[in-house]
């Protein structure tokens, strides 16, 4: 097997608060491999976010990277300086899609202005064209073909027009077109259909699909939905409170969760819930963290040992990872 | 973009209207009664009651308003009182100088506050944003004609690089008349010389005005970068890997400077309230010292001339303000 596009290995990452460091991310482990779409799946405040933010090197002031490594295309961004970022990965090699389509365009630009600038820095130039205005053409013409692509409607006279003149799905679409204007191989979405309605969410899930195969990307996708992951979904990777619990085939870990964590989540999805009991306890801070599992406070197969020490991932199916003390000790065949 | 300029424009008028009515007013309210200002000390009450007429004070009020609208219309402000010379005159000669001064401060503030606010916002709380905030705060503590004298001290008396007072220098011719700003009528008339020579009288009163403006602006315009460095777009950008130079001096910059224009705006008629006291120390051939004698001799055709005047380009700037402000974000351009 060749190697996977994007390999995020034993990152621990802290950030400095007023009230002391916080353990943001803790041993995260994920594996996106070529031409798939990967769901990175967790409740709000697990480190999602800040996992992204750290493969594109935008993380906030005060945020260190404590250990572990990023190999994007056999190469570690952690080891990249932000103009080497700037310059070939981010927005050349990496797209990325908003979670807010209506916050993430500037209003006081038009979205061609704002999509062009992006394509000017980092789009490649195609053999035999030569000369800024020949290139800025080309550029145009390309984002004009990938606007109709994404379905945006009279795509030219759309450049000329400002954010808040576009309907929510409109900018999503605007946003995806964004993404994939400088051909990169990675495409990271963070939420991308949170903001949207239900509609208009299943149209972009669909579009979406359909890009990754054609345009020869791969995709991580942010969520929170599992619904959303079952639909896009090639594989999928849980977080819980900083650390990767899970990750697997999508198939195999929907129908077959190992880790308590994903079991608990999963029972509380609308679709499946038998009642909306949610999970016992709350997400701990991670300004005090538990040494060990961070599940083990609310986890109810959890035993001493849990607290302690770090779980070990442990494979309990074809590509199937859990990082479990339960899963660790029980027998293979189980 | 027409409609926009269009509506602006006629909201003004209201006001402009309120400015007329206040000044027509105040000048009946106060206390020192023009009459027997101008009378003299040992005026019989006949001879008070004559001037009276004269003015216009002994008919009714609204008799004297509608007079006084049409004189505004036509910019005839009557005579001075004290120079005997039509009060029109006097600010067509006065005016510009006061504008040259006004409107180069204004631009100082505003090419060095934007730019110096922004720095400070992208190094919050790091040196130069503090050293910023330390300075700011001292540009609008300091008393003008505090720093307009160390100034002079300094450029002028001890290091002899710039003129002292004046706005050109005796020894020079001054250029033909034509706009009155003393830079543009000498260039237009190709006097390199005297333009040189007005440039450097203007430095020191410029400097000067302009210094609680300059604060002022780097204040806000810190403030409004700051806030949008918080925003979404921001990060989005970033994300897609726009270069840090671009993201601030183009994406952010537009977004925050929205306040600090209308600082601008608002800073316009500070401006021509510390003119009097730059123009006084400078000796500056200005409305501001003309407008403190007025007030002095309680010459109120000479008040109310200028008050209008003033109210008038206050008016104007602001409109262009606003219109401006369209210009930046297109949002405003389809509310109004």
């Amino acid at each position: 097997m060749s190697a996977p596009l994007l390999d995020i290995q034993t990152m621990r990452l802290s950030v400095k608060t007023d009230e002391g460091m916080a353990q943001i991310l803790d041993h995260v482990a994920l594996t996106l491999p070529r031409g798939r779409i990967l769901g990175l799946v967790g409740e709000s405040g697990c480190g999602k976010s800040t996992l992204v933010r750290a493969v594109l090197g935008i993380l906030p002031r005060g945020a260190t990277v404590d250990s572990g490594h990023i190999l994007f295309e056999n190469e570690d961004l952690l080891r990249l300086s932000e103009q080497e970022l700037a310059k070939r990965i981010r927005g050349s090699r990496i797209g990325f899609i908003p979670q807010d389509p209506y916050l993430a365009l500037n209003p006081v630009f038009t979205v061609g202005d704002q999509l062009l600038s992006v394509m000017r820095w980092h789009a490649p130039a195609p053999p035999g064209v030569t000369g800024r205005r020949a290139r800025m053409r080309h550029h145009r013409e390309r984002l004009v073909e990938l606007l109709r692509r994404v379905q945006i409607p009279e795509p030219e006279a759309v450049l000329d027009r400002y954010p808040h003149q576009f309907s929510g799905g409109q900018r999503q679409r605007l946003m995806i077109a964004g993404a994939l204007a400088c051909s990169p191989r990675l495409v990271i979405a963070d939420e991308p259909t949170t903001a949207l309605d239900v509609t208009t969410q299943l149209q972009i899930l669909k579009l979406l699909k359909s890009l990754v195969a054609e345009f020869d990307i791969s995709m991580l996708f942010v969520t929170h939905d599992f619904g959303v992951v079952a639909q896009l979904c090639d594989d999928i990777t849980v977080m819980y409170a900083g650390q990767t619990v899970e990750s697997g085939p999508t198939a195999a870990v929907l129908a077959d969760p190992q880790h308590p964590y994903t079991q608990a989540l999963l029972a509380c999805h609308p679709d499946r819930a038998q009642s909306l009991l949610g999970i016992p306890g709350r997400v701990p801070s991670p300004l005090n963290a538990p040494p060990g599992c961070r599940y083990a406070p609310r986890c109810p197969h959890a035993i001493d040992d849990c607290t302690r020490r770090a779980p070990h991932f442990a494979e309990t199916g074809a590509g199937h990872l859990v990082n479990c003390r339960l899963a660790e000790t029980q027998p293979e065949a189980a | 973009m027409l409609r926009f300029i269009l509506r602006r424009v006629l909201l003004a008028i209201p006001s402009l209207f309120g400015l007329l009515v206040l000044t027509f007013f105040l000048v009946r309210v106060v206390p020192a009664d023009p009459a027997t200002a101008l009378a003299g000390e040992n005026a019989t009450p006949a001879q008070i009651a004559a001037i009276r007429h004269e003015y216009g004070f002994d008919q009714p009020l609204y008799k004297q308003f509608v007079v006084y609208l049409g004189q505004v219309a036509r910019f005839d402000f009557g005579e001075s009182a004290y120079s005997r010379r039509p009060v029109s005159l006097d600010i067509k000669q006065r005016l510009p100088a006061t504008l040259e001064l006004t409107i180069t401060s204004l631009l100082l503030g505003t090419f060095l506050g934007i730019p110096l606010g922004t720095i400070a916002a992208v190094y919050h709380n790091r040196w130069p944003d503090i050293t910023l905030r330390i300075l700011s705060v001292a540009g609008v503590a300091i008393a003008a004609f505090w720093f307009a004298i160390e100034l002079q001290l300094l450029f002028s008396m001890e290091l002899d690089w710039l003129p002292l007072r004046g706005r050109l220098s005796s020894s020079m011719d001054a250029p033909p008349l034509v706009t009155g700003f003393m830079l543009i009528d000498s260039l237009l008339a190709g006097r390199w010389d005297a333009f040189t020579d007005t440039l450097h009288h203007l430095i020191l009163p410029a400097m000067t005005l302009s210094l609680g403006g300059l604060a002022t602006i780097a204040r806000f315009t810190r403030a409004g970068v700051l806030e949008t460095l918080q925003r979404d777009f921001v990060t989005y950008a970033r994300a897609q890997g726009v270069p840090s130079r671009v993201l601030i001096w183009k994406y952010v910059l537009k977004n925050s400077i929205v306040a600090a224009l209308t600082q601008i705006g608002l800073l316009f008629g500070g401006l021509i309230a510390g003119a009097v006291v730059v123009e006084t120390i400078f000796d500056w051939p200005g409305i501001g010292f003309y407008t403190v004698q007025a007030i002095l001799t309680a010459d109120y055709k000479v008040i109310l001339g200028v008050t209008v005047v003033i109210g008038v380009i206050y008016a104007a700037v602001n409109i262009l303000v606003d219109l401006i402000h369209g210009l930046v974000d297109p949002r405003l351009r389809e509310q109004l």
